[in-house]
């Protein structure tokens, strides 16, 4: 089965699971059972986890178009998160727990700020070189505060216990940020739709606003940056899983950069309405920058691929990127 | 939404092409400047040119009959990154090759397409574009250089100006007024191939900011020209120039015309630079920009593959290419201003400031930024 056959009831069934009333409702502390049960009865949970553990077997290439898609509606859960960690752990024979998992690299055991954590049953977290995947109830999660926001600081007084894979030599920060390019993606091209339709809508000066040439200009800057986020997100995952570090940093960087001024141009152009907790917009804009944040800004990765390109510096940028995050 | 951009693969069959043009571009490129090479595509070399067409590395998309390659976009997108990353001087067969051929080609007859592709597969025959005139800028559908019909064929009347390469070139492909007048707008236009030795026919370099003259006013007084100068159908001129402007600006030249500094300044760094962190951040940041650039212009490649015309597509990446290309020596300046006690070559001193001083250049030539932003609101349906 191909990515194309499975996006379309994968779109549907988000759509539905996962509207943005739905997401109103475990941002505001909603148990996400409900919504996991129906994912995990779906199948699309084990969309990455390899054939012979039961699953559908597809590459992160393939994957990339749902990954997205997980980005467009905004989904409160870590369904990207659990389809990798269920891949790592499926590889090497380990069975997943049902519950939703997130991915933690730990520095002194205690993670950054991880979206979704406390909708999470477990973590998968890097150790040194290794993963481990362990429940969450033996950790302490601090909450961010920020209004609605699912994300926290996961804490451990001891090093976690549980099943342990050796860690890519990538790191899961790598991966982590590979989904988070997609899912930024995802979000930015729903933004670029709705953006869209309101200029077309909204009336002002007798004219609907999207006939104005100043906001066109916007409109046009904010899809040139919406198709550059899509394709990072897509060299990103163009080498499977594990990702390359420098086709990570590629994707995560691109769409970190670009999830401002999406956001930015999302709400300029809907003015007031925009910023409104009513109207659908902010559930997105606000993970624009949850997101960017997480698992790396664009200058923590612009560091580590500019360390790899400063290091190749005989070489043509031409054939850096084409021996790294080439297509 | 713009979904038909995607993540596309450079064929094998086409990446074989690279480094057997690599070696070619190399034996052509010893000893010569960085800040020539950062000249590239406004660097004129008929002598590399011809080179390049006996290797047959030019008309890679036309048909064998009119001694091309048959090969996909894919071939050209290869090899013209590869002349590009290195700044090859490809001036002379650049339009010929990019856009003048495959205009043949579509709408020319019989006769036009055996005269003039054998001879652009050869290098042997260079175009320049006749579009912008003193009163036509960004509407080009006002010009007023206007051809009338006579018993033997057409007589031109009229200016053309910021004509790259003019001097240099053997024909023009213009876009002249063929009936009606400047209030018909884009109705009643034609295209017609200019002999650029015809008597009537007064060429003016113009002299740039750089120093160069690679452009030029051209002057058309009473020129006579034979029926077949026509190109594809009378009235027909303004849907052919779209259709040339799509070949214009989906190359992946629109991202590369800084690249030459910038692996000049990562090479500075790397030997040359003590405490490193904020050039290598900025390295990553262009490298990071570039990775996606060009998945996008190959993307961009693969509609033309599918054959389409990707109008859309095409100003979308140009844009957004033009604003990186033109980002590259802003952010390099300041980096190397940033450490004034480090000796800076003066080649790479020269390359930056000629980049620097022909930058704007990059988002006006083949259509401003503003004109393509226009094109992807219309893409967007507000329009």
């Amino acid at each position: 089965m191909d990515s194309h056959e499975l996006l379309d009831p994968f779109d549907k069934l988000l759509a539905d699971v996962a509207a943005p009333a739905r997401t109103r409702e475990l941002e505001a502390g909603k148990p996400v059972n409900e919504l996991w049960e129906t994912l995990q009865e779906s199948g699309f949970l084990d969309a990455l986890t390899p054939e012979v553990a039961g699953g559908v077997g597809l590459s992160l290439h393939d994957a990339a178009p749902l990954l997205q898609a997980l980005g467009r509606h905004a989904v409160a859960a870590p369904v990207a998160e659990t389809m990798v960690a269920r891949a790592l752990l499926g590889r090497e024979g380990i069975e997943c727990p049902d519950g939703p998992i997130v991915l933690a690299p730990l520095h002194s055991l205690r993670s950054a700020v991880t979206p979704l954590a406390r909708v999470a049953s477990h973590a998968l977290v890097q150790i040194d070189e290794t993963l481990v995947l362990t429940p969450l109830a033996a950790a302490t999660l601090v909450e961010t505060g920020v209004h609605r926001s699912l994300a926290g600081v996961l804490s451990w007084g001891s090093p976690p216990a549980g099943p342990s894979i050796p860690a890519p030599a990538v790191g899961l920060r790598a991966v982590a940020a590979v989904l988070r390019a997609c899912a930024i993606a995802g979000a930015a091209d729903r933004l670029l739709e709705m953006t869209t339709a309101y200029a077309r809508d909204r009336v002002q000066f007798g004219k609907p606003i999207g006939k104005l040439q100043a906001i066109q200009q916007q409109l046009s800057v904010m899809a040139e940056q919406v198709v550059a986020a899509r394709l990072a997100s897509q060299l990103g995952c163009a080498g499977g899983l594990p990702p390359g570090l420098e086709a990570a940093a590629v994707a995560k960087q691109v769409t970190s950069i670009a999830a401002v001024p999406v956001a930015e141009i999302a709400h300029a152009v809907h003015g007031a309405i925009g910023i409104s907790e009513e109207y659908d917009l902010q559930l997105y804009t606000r993970r624009l920058h949850e997101w960017r944040l997480a698992d790396g800004s664009e200058s923590y990765w612009a560091s580590l691929l500019g360390a790899a390109r400063i290091a190749a510096a005989s070489q043509s940028s031409v054939d850096f990127i084409r021996a790294t995050a080439g297509s | 939404m713009f979904e038909t951009l995607t993540l596309s693969q450079l064929p094998k069959e086409d990446e074989a092409l690279r480094e057997p043009v690599r070696a070619l571009i190399a034996e052509a490129l010893q000893g010569v400047p960085t800040s020539h090479r950062a000249r590239s595509w406004q660097g004129f070399d008929a002598k590399f040119s011809q080179a390049l067409g006996r290797a047959g590395y030019l008309g890679l998309n036309l048909p064998k009959a009119y001694g091309g390659a048959e090969r996909g976009p894919f071939a050209r997108f290869v090899v013209v990154e590869e002349l590009l990353s290195a700044g090859a001087p490809v001036a002379a067969h650049w339009i010929a090759d990019r856009q003048s051929a495959p205009l043949i080609l579509n709408y020319g007859t019989q006769a036009q397409r055996e005269f003039y592709l054998p001879r652009v597969c050869r290098g042997e025959a260079f175009f320049c574009i006749g579009m912008s005139e003193p009163g036509s800028g960004s509407d080009l559908a006002s010009v007023r250089t206007s051809a009338e019909r006579t018993s033997t064929g057409w007589r031109l009347n009229g200016q053309k100006i910021w004509t790259t390469n003019a001097l240099h070139s053997h024909y023009m492909i213009a876009l002249v007024r063929t009936s009606g007048s400047a209030s018909d707008r884009q109705a009643g236009l034609s295209q017609l191939i200019v002999d650029l030795k015809a008597p009537g026919v007064t060429i003016r370099p113009i002299v740039d900011l750089t120093g160069d003259a690679h452009f030029a006013e051209v002057f058309f007084d009473n020129v006579e020209l034979a029926e077949d100068a026509l190109i594809g159908k009378e009235g027909d001129g303004w849907h052919q120039v779209t259709a040339e402007l799509a070949f214009e600006r989906s190359g992946p030249e629109r991202i590369y015309s800084s690249v030459v500094l910038l692996d000049a300044w990562i090479r500075h760094v790397a030997q040359a630079r003590g405490d490193k962190a904020e050039a290598i951040r900025l390295a990553g940041r262009l490298t990071a920009q570039l990775a996606t650039l060009r998945a996008m212009s190959i993307a961009t490649t693969a509609r033309l593959a599918a054959g389409e015309s990707p109008v859309i597509e095409a100003s979308l990446v140009k844009d957004l290419g033009t604003s990186f290309e033109q980002s590259v020596p802003a952010l390099i300046a300041d980096d190397l201003g940033a450490h004034p006690d480090e000796p800076i070559d003066a080649e790479l001193y020269r390359t930056l400031l000629y980049v620097s001083h022909v930058a704007p250049s990059f988002s006006l030539r083949g259509g401003t930024r503003e004109i393509l932003r226009g094109i992807i609101a219309r893409g967007l349906g507000l329009r």
